[in-house]
């Protein structure tokens, strides 16, 4: 047998690279560019998915909203059931798509993708960043389909310029927001199994301890606790506001948008951190 | 090419709980196609992925192209490719995207780009099938569309995990003829895993016969057969090297993996 030779110190021989990197925060607005261009591809080619789940928005309020709001059991105040429902059964559509957002990721780790992407210059922010990005551009598609829906059966929505473009907002924003949880809880559970019994189990209480629904004024203390720490309840009040005539915010945009936003950048930090556990 | 060795490692070990899955591991590889050979579970894969910078090291150190592998990491991955052992190319894409992903990843600059893809797609004899999703392709074109988008940005060295597991011989035989011209036309220093025998005969300047953790034997194919005797072959020094009985190599996860990567690329 040969013998195995024995290293002592290591050289450093930094081989050079045949181009130049852009600087640090531009090659992450790059990279989080890339990666959501590459996953909004895919939806493009494959759009069923994304159209089947307009499917369920649209019979919340073709089905629960025209039956509660006949018999007249929620007070909504000034607003009709109808209305008062439309921004939350959209909010609910971005919640229920984006939160399965992590099965796509726990089969990208099953096949090889995710190895491949960790191993790449990308930073894992700009990798995290980009798949929230696609997450929250994706759900653009459900929001049109529920808001034609909601306009055809008499709902009154604003048609304002700047209303229509703080409803996409605020839809990416949640939509984003709730993909990057999934995503988070995907590379904790790394099984489709668990993720799929987890993802159930997150979704009812998320949409029900919010105001999408009903008031937040109908719910006993302990409920109202809950609903003031869920993000669906801020991301429904903003919608609610910016999407109906004489809807009024709760709790002012500035507070929706700001809790909305500063959820966001703890899951994208706390995703950056988990990303590289899925290649493990 | 720039003195010193694409990969080097200093007594690099890592731990997982109470097993020890590379045991201060001392290699330097350069200029070369480097096999690791060894059975299901000798720390093959678990190198490779310290290497790669995708699993911190418990103890030691290693270089690789340079740069600390654990201080330098994002130094490390700009100048390295890898081929997992998973299927790594996106079905949902078609090949030119996969590679577009990776140009794009890689910074490489924009004037180059289609001219530097459309030349990697050539090479790999993918240039017919270039716009069908991957999906569709076989496992070799997978294979060949995987070692093109590792290659795309010219690194220092290229890491392939069980390169044609689960092809069939013709895949096989075009992927190792790829390997081979990317040796001679880039000079790239390659690092590869293997479970064949007759793979690491065929392509490895030198190979390492893994065992629990440690090599436990390295040379040149040639050399590690000559020092068993006169007609042996590589088979024979992997089982004087690692003693293997037939009930060993490999867990319930390992078999898992390699089948379920076997029955995809199939």
């Amino acid at each position: 047998m040969l013998e195995v030779p024995t290293v002592t110190s290591l050289e450093r021989a930094e081989r050079p690279v045949a181009w130049a990197e852009p600087p640090g925060p531009i090659r992450f607005l790059i990279d989080t560019g890339t990666i959501a261009r590459s996953e909004l591809r895919k939806v493009a080619r494959d759009p069923v998915e994304v159209l089947t789940r307009a499917a369920q928005p649209i019979l919340w309020l073709l089905v629960f909203g025209q039956v509660l709001s006949s018999i007249r059991a929620i007070p909504t105040g000034s607003l009709s059931y109808l209305d008062f429902l439309a921004p939350g059964v959209l909010a609910q559509s971005a919640l229920f798509s984006a939160i399965f957002y992590g099965i796509a990721v726990i089969w990208e780790r099953d096949l090889g993708i995710v190895q491949k992407l960790l191993v790449s210059p990308a930073s894992r922010s700009a990798l995290v960043s980009g798949k929230a990005l696609a997450g929250g551009l994706r759900s653009i598609v459900q929001a049109l389909i529920v808001t034609i829906v909601a306009a055809v059966i008499g709902i009154h929505l604003r048609a304002d310029l700047l209303s229509i473009i703080g409803v996409i907002a605020i839809v990416i924003l949640g939509s984003a927001l709730f993909a990057t949880f999934s995503l988070n809880i995907a590379c904790l559970v790394r099984s489709r199994e668990r993720f799929m019994g987890i993802g159930q189990l997150m979704t009812m209480p998320l949409f029900f301890a919010s105001s999408a629904i009903y008031p937040v004024a109908l719910m006993p203390d302990w409920l109202k606790v809950v609903a003031s720490l869920n993000p669906l309840t801020y991301m429904v009040d903003a919608l609610r506001s910016l999407m109906i005539v004489g809807g009024v915010s709760e709790h002012g945009l500035a507070t929706d948008f700001g809790v909305l936003s500063i959820t966001f950048i703890v899951m994208i930090a706390i995703a950056a951190r988990l990303y590289s556990r899925l290649a493990a | 090419m720039i003195a010193g060795p694409a990969v080097q490692t200093l007594d690099l070990t890592r731990r997982f709980g109470d097993v020890v899955a590379v045991d201060g591991l001392n290699l330097t590889v350069d200029d070369e196609v480097f096999g690791l050979l060894g059975p299901n579970g000798a720390g093959k894969t678990t190198t490779i992925k310290m290497l790669i910078t995708l699993l911190p090291p418990t103890s030691g150190d290693a270089r690789v192209a340079g740069f600390d592998i654990a201080q330098e990491a994002g130094l490390v991955r700009r100048r390295i490719g890898y081929v997992p052992q998973l299927l790594s190319a996106d079905g949902a894409l078609t090949g030119r995207e996969n590679l577009e992903l990776s140009a794009a990843l890689y910074h490489l600059p924009r004037t180059v780009r289609s001219a530097r893809i459309d030349e990697a797609l050539r090479f790999m004899e993918l240039d017919s099938v270039a716009d069908r999703i991957v999906r569709t392709y076989s496992g070799g074109m997978i294979r060949r569309l995987e070692l093109a988008q590792a290659m795309l940005h010219e690194p220092a060295a290229l890491f392939l995990d069980e390169p044609t597991v689960g092809l069939d011989p013709t895949g096989r035989d075009a992927v190792w003829a790829r390997i081979r011209e990317l040796r001679e036309r880039d000079g790239t220093t390659i690092l590869l895993t293997t479970h064949h025998m007759d793979e690491a005969d065929a392509l490895c300047d030198r190979v390492a016969i893994m065992h629990r953790g440690v090599v436990a034997a390295i040379g040149t194919p040639s050399e590690l057969k000559a020092a068993i005797a006169p007609e042996a072959t590589l088979d024979d020094v992997f089982r004087r090297a690692t003693g293997t009985d037939i009930d060993a190599g490999g867990t319930y996860r390992d078999v898992a993996r390699t089948r379920r990567t076997a029955s995809r690329l199939g």
